[in-house]
């Protein structure tokens, strides 16, 4: 059965090119229909090739299906090949399953839209990289997986071009979703940077890129704390840190919003922002190896978790504040992997893609019956309207917020449990106060959104989405309710059946880690108690402030207002970027270079080092005096140089 | 007396050579009509010849001078160009001073 | 002299005749561009064949002058093909233009036939020959179009610096020549151990590497480029950055990566350094461009740079990588400097970055063939552009050179910038480009088989890897 995975990757691939060369002629129904069958029938052939692993003994689950010999370059050989085992066929499950809710969903969603088809031809092509990225058995397939998701997530973000959006007070009014589309593509190349640097010197290490023998030869010869190793550790985890949007490359996600829901919800939530956990998760092996990077996986994840969670509690932009709650989610996951539990990193990247999916596409439905407004403080009492999103948007948040006994609690606690045992304690109590905030902003965002007073103008009228979308909608909030049975802890009487199901793949990276001191059973309770504990109280508070005692916040905002404007501001990050690395270069430089010269492109870091290099450019191409002399004179200076080394030596 | 042309040592021929293409860069460098800066550059080919010349002498073997001819070919056929390509110029520009000849830049 | 050898090159035999008819039907028949063009075309297929059934042959011919097959007609075949796709796209551009001369095709042809010399040679002197060939046809088709003031500067430009590094080149071979008695490339190159000592031998090295450098465009010998790039016909100018900079780069391989010899550590210092300057200086100048021509010419700088770092590697790898970054190269270069040219209008208009804002919406075909050159260029997988940058900068870091190489991927990420500014105006931004002129079906097919080869090239590189490895 394993051998049918060529087709999983090529059927999106099908819908794609039908789609995007002769989708213009047809009808929305019959576009939508094969955008989502191409992804249904790929699903359903993902389900079949799992249970036929399922029946197989443990040894013989992972295959190598070979396509063709992709490269042939003296010592550089690589294969076009899938790698089929519990990890990848776990991850084509989520992506496939996920992503052809989010597709049946699209046809109500995008219903009426002049690029129609456009949209479902960029969907399939988005999945057929997706997959790519998931199923290679080797670092360049991924990495072309890697930069094809990044491409479609670019040409889905500039979908509707000529959109403005609110990019949260910098730079308001100026941009444009196509500017947030290429903020995204070219933080994300910062990334790429950092993967292809390191695909290079694993290259040059191993004198391979296939999986299996990278990973066996640096089990065998590598000694713990190797230098190489931390490096490229250190550079896979920054492009992670593009793709998952973690610090310091995170400025990308909120503004990606600006995207139509679907897409937020595929892209930017479900899928491929977790494609760094999944690599990270794929190189347990070389991460095991470097206990320095490790430690920074884990420092990096618990710091991004709790700050995007405090910037998440302030903001009024539905979406933003589930972009900002991603973020926070990601870091949970590489605090996971930072900690050595990857199994419980990609546990929490299942449930995730169940709850966050839910939470994108009810929001999608909010924003569709509220004409397009996407600001909290200008809704409420909509649970009436819309009831079936109310109320699976309502489980998602309950998920979410770590309530038993809904997934979320399942591997979130797992992550911070693993985070207590085998890392530090103030991983925890980081981790624990996060999960409060957490609960906060979410029931925050259901209490202003579907509760309390309606705050909108009366000209609005709405209603309850169709069937074509909250049926996706309710098959999701099952998922989130039972998708957490899967890894109930040993503690509670589970078996734990994801930990086991992933534990050979991760066997190899578990051998060379310090196994943890391990906490009693009752630590193991006490933990959880405290987490479902915050939980509570989170929601507790939340719908006291907001529903009971609205003035209150306004006291609270006014008598914390220093708080208020750093989380408001985004601790001002891009701000920060802006001033630190642009302002003191732009300042002596000539203000008439920048005319006709859009660099209000990019924001945050990217706009700092663009406008930089922009400056350097226009200073640099003054060397072009035009008189062909002075290129003589240059030419002869070189020869002198050149000259100079050769003879001297 | 009786004087043999091989009786100059080679570093001579050299030396005098690289005088002759170091004067042609300085002119390529520092003039500013487009025909005196171009005569410039056939002295400095021409320089070469010597050098090749005196070379092939030194070896014995009468490569250099068979690539002697071929310079003297690609030189004219260089100057048939050079001069069309100026003269196309100046109809255009009225000017053959280098230095105004800098539309371009940046 | 005999059969077999006149055999042996008949690719370069194939072109030249095919040159003497076109002059024939100049000097002859009256109005005769059509009649030329189709002898140009044709002509070229037929060499195209040649130089492909000519690839197994192994030696030299005509007293070690030339090398026969593999590498030779390797090139051979891609200088056929950029000739013919830059004639084929030229047919439109001349008509708009009002300059559909029969010389045109005869300069193409002569030119290729002096690319084709240099890339075969085996001594100096022809190298040195099929290199002034290929230079002087380039320096009349720069200034093509002779009424425009730009296309003079730029010919009179390009003209007296070809003409100056010619000196230095010239003066490069002499030096060899008198360090070594001989003018035979495998002969010095073997020898090179013990000529070193002599100070002839490293001056004339330097100045021929210098010469070569020239050509291809690198920094600091780069100045030219831009201005001749933005000042030539458009066509031309995709000619001159493929044509004669794989010719360029033919002729580097042929001395500094010969099988039989390492470079030694100052060349492959020199090579580095010339490399992460071009890299540096073309990335960044390219970013502050509103022309896109110029910007595709900084552009070509930058890609000189990374090929050069294959040459600077010196090893197999390198070399495998700097002929597949050749090919990909070509036709994203051919195909990016065509589209311009078919929308480009009298007075350079519709040349700069603006004019091409909603391109996507109005000319939905041509933009994504656009946007697919732009997205190789920028060496984003799966085009092929990626693995020509791949190749060479694994080439890099096997031969020590990890500095290199990460500079080489950090300024491709700066290249991202302006590259992407050409799509995202494409298809992000509203715009009104006035089109004129005749974009015929022909030049569409030569650029939608160019978008193909890039595609194919990027998703089973094999394809031209196995030939690339089985040269000898």
């Amino acid at each position: 059965m394993h051998e049918y995975i060529s087709y999983i990757v090529l059927l999106p691939f099908i819908g794609f090119l039908i789609n995007g060369i002769f989708g213009k002629k047809f009808s929305e129904k019959f576009s939508g229909i094969i955008g989502s069958s191409a992804v249904g029938i790929t699903f359903a052939i993902a389900v079949m090739i799992f249970f036929e692993m399922l029946k197989l003994p443990v040894e013989e689950r992972s295959h190598i299906v070979t396509i063709f010999s992709w490269i042939a370059a003296g010592s550089l050989s690589i294969n076009a090949a899938y790698q089929v085992d519990q990890l990848s066929i776990l991850m084509t499950l989520i992506v496939t399953g996920v992503g052809f809710l989010i597709h049946v969903y699209s046809i109500g969603y995008m219903h009426g839209d002049k690029g129609f088809w456009r949209f479902f031809a960029y969907l399939n092509l988005f999945i057929f990289m997706m997959l790519n990225l998931v199923l290679a058995d080797n670092f360049l397939l991924m990495f072309l997986g890697w930069e094809g998701v990044g491409l479609c997530s670019y040409l889905l973000i500039g979908f509707w071009h000529d959109k403005k959006f609110d990019t949260g007070g910098y730079k308001t009014g100026e941009a444009t979703t196509s500017d947030a589309a290429k903020k995204a593509f070219v933080v994300n190349r910062i990334g790429d940077f950092g993967f292809l640097i390191a695909m290079f010197l694993i290259f040059n290490l191993f004198g391979t890129l296939a999986f299996e023998d990278v990973f066996s030869r640096a089990s065998a010869i590598i000694p713990i704390g190797d230098t190489t190793m931390f490096w490229i550790t250190l550079l896979l985890f920054l492009g992670a840190t593009g793709k998952s949007a973690q610090i310091p490359l995170f400025v990308w996600l909120p503004d990606a919003m600006a995207g139509p829901t679907p897409v937020s919800a595929l892209i930017h939530a479900a899928t491929m922002v977790t494609a760094g956990v999944y690599m990270v998760a794929r190189c347990s092996v070389l991460y095991a190896l470097a206990p320095a990077s490790m430690e920074i996986v884990a420092i990096v994840g618990i710091a991004t978790a709790f700050f995007a969670a405090t910037m998440g509690l302030v903001q009024n932009d539905i979406k933003k504040i589930l972009a900002y709650s991603t973020i926070s989610q990601l870091g949970y996951m590489f605090l996971g992997l930072g900690v050595g539990a990857f199994a419980a990193g990609i546990f929490h990247v299942m449930t995730h893609a169940f709850f966050k999916a839910l939470l994108f596409l009810g929001a999608g439905a909010v924003i569709h019956a509220m004409h397009d407004e996407q600001d909290i403080q200008k809704m409420g009492g909509l649970k009436s309207k819309m009831p079936a999103t109310y109320k699976t948007f309502f489980i998602a948040a309950l998920a979410i917020a770590g309530i038993p006994p809904l997934s979320g609690f399942f591997s979130k606690d797992e992550i911070l449990w693993k985070a207590f045992s085998d890392g530090s304690v103030v991983y925890f109590i980081i981790g624990w106060i996060t999960a409060g905030l957490t609960a906060f902003y979410m029931f925050r965002l259901v209490s202003l959104t579907f509760e309390g007073k309606e705050r909108w103008s009366h000209d609005k009228h709405p209603h309850e989405a169709p069937k074509v979308m909250t049926v996706p909608l309710i098959i999701l909030a099952v998922l989130s309710v039972v998708g957490g049975f899967v890894g109930i802890p040993h503690a509670l009487g589970g078996g734990n059946a994801i930990e086991q199901w992933l534990e050979p793949i991760f066997k190899r990276a578990n051998l060379h880690l310090a196994t943890g001191h391990h906490s009693g059973l009752t630590t193991e309770y006490l933990l959880m108690i405290l987490s479902v504990f915050v939980g509570v109280a989170g929601i507790y508070f939340a719908r006291k402030l907001y529903l009971q005692n609205p003035e209150l916040v306004e006291r609270l905002t006014t008598s914390f207002r220093n708080i208020h404007k750093l989380l408001w501001n985004k601790y001002f990050v891009d701000e920060i970027y802006d001033a630190t690395v642009v302002t003191p270069i732009v300042k002596g430089s000539d203000k008439l270079l920048w005319k006709g010269f859009d660099v209000g492109i990019i924001d945050g870091i990217v706009n700092g080092s663009a406008k930089l290099t922009a400056w350097i450019s226009s200073w640099m191409r003054k060397i072009q005096f035009g008189a062909v002399q002075n290129y003589a004179m240059v030419f002869v200076l070189g020869i002198i140089i050149i000259l100079g080394i050769l003879i001297l030596k | 007396m009786n004087f043999n042309i091989t009786d100059i040592p080679l570093n001579s021929y050299l030396a005098l050579s690289a005088i002759l293409f170091s004067i042609g860069v300085i002119g390529v460098l520092t003039r500013r009509n487009a025909i005196v800066v171009f005569m410039c550059i056939e002295l400095m080919l021409n320089s070469v010849n010597l050098t090749l010349v005196a070379f092939s002498a030194f070896h014995g073997n009468i490569t250099g001078q068979i690539l002697v001819f071929f310079v003297m070919a690609v030189a004219a056929a260089e100057a048939a160009v050079g001069l069309a390509i100026i003269i196309a110029l100046f109809r255009n520009k009225m000017t053959m001073n280098i230095d105004e000849i800098n539309i371009m830049k940046w | 002299m005999n059969i077999t050898e006149l055999f042996a090159i008949a690719p370069i035999i194939s072109i030249t005749i095919v040159s003497l008819i076109v002059l024939l039907v100049e000097a002859l028949v009256k109005r005769s561009e059509g009649l030329s063009y189709w002898i140009s075309v044709v002509g070229l297929v037929v060499t195209a064949y040649f130089a492909i059934a000519t690839l197994p042959l192994i030696g030299t011919a005509f007293n070690r002058m030339v090398t026969v097959g593999g590498f030779g007609s390797m090139f051979a075949t891609l200088f056929s093909i950029a000739a013919l796709l830059t004639i084929i796209l030229s047919k439109d551009y001349l008509q708009k233009e009002h300059a559909n001369f029969t010389e045109f095709y005869l300069l193409i042809l002569f030119s290729t036939l002096g690319m084709m010399l240099m890339a075969s040679a085996a001594d100096l002197i022809v190298i040195f020959l099929g290199l002034e060939l290929m230079s002087i046809c380039l320096y009349v088709l720069a200034g093509f179009l002779r009424k425009k003031v730009l296309a003079n500067e730029a010919s009179l430009k390009y003209f007296l610096l070809g003409a100056f590094a010619t000196g230095f080149l010239l003066y490069g071979i002499a030096l060899l020549y008198g360090a070594s008695g001989t003018t035979n490339i495998s002969f010095i190159v073997q020898n090179s151990s013990t000529l070193s000592a002599s100070p002839f031998f490293w001056i004339g090295l330097g100045l021929l590497l210098i010469g070569f450098a020239f050509k291809v465009g690198a920094v600091p010998f780069h100045m030219w480029v831009p201005d001749v790039y933005q000042g030539s016909p458009t066509t031309v100018s995709g000619f001159m950055a493929t044509g004669a900079k794989a010719a360029a780069f033919a002729a580097f391989v042929l001395i500094f990566l010969h099988p039989q010899s390492e470079n030694s550590e100052q060349v492959k210092t020199v090579l580095a350094v010339i490399s992460a300057a071009s890299m540096i200086v073309g990335n960044i100048i390219a970013i502050s461009q509103s022309n896109i021509k110029r910007m595709l010419a900084y552009s070509s700088i930058a890609h000189a740079g990374y090929m050069l770092a294959g040459l600077a590697a010196g090893n197999q790898l390198g070399k495998t990588g700097i002929l597949f970054y050749l090919v990909t190269y070509t036709f994203m270069n051919i195909g990016a400097f065509g589209i311009l040219s078919l929308l480009e209008r009298e007075e350079d208009k519709n040349l700069t970055f603006d004019d091409y804002a909603g391109l996507g919406f109005k000319r939905p075909f041509l933009a994504a063939l656009m946007a697919i050159f732009m997205f190789s260029l920028a060496g984003i997988p799966p085009f092929a552009g990626f693995f020509g940058k791949y190749y060479v900068f694994v080439a890099a870091i096997n031969a020590n050179l990890t500095w290199l190489a990460i500079l080489g991927v950090l300024m491709s990420v700066v290249s991202v910038y302006y590259y992407l500014r050409l799509t995202v105006l494409m298809y992000f931004k509203e715009g009104d480009m006035q089109i004129e002129g005749i974009i015929s079906k022909t030049s569409l097919a030569v650029l939608t088989i160019a978008a193909l080869i890039i595609i194919q090239l990027g998703v089973y590189p094999s394809s031209i890897l196995n030939i690339i490895n089985n040269l000898n």
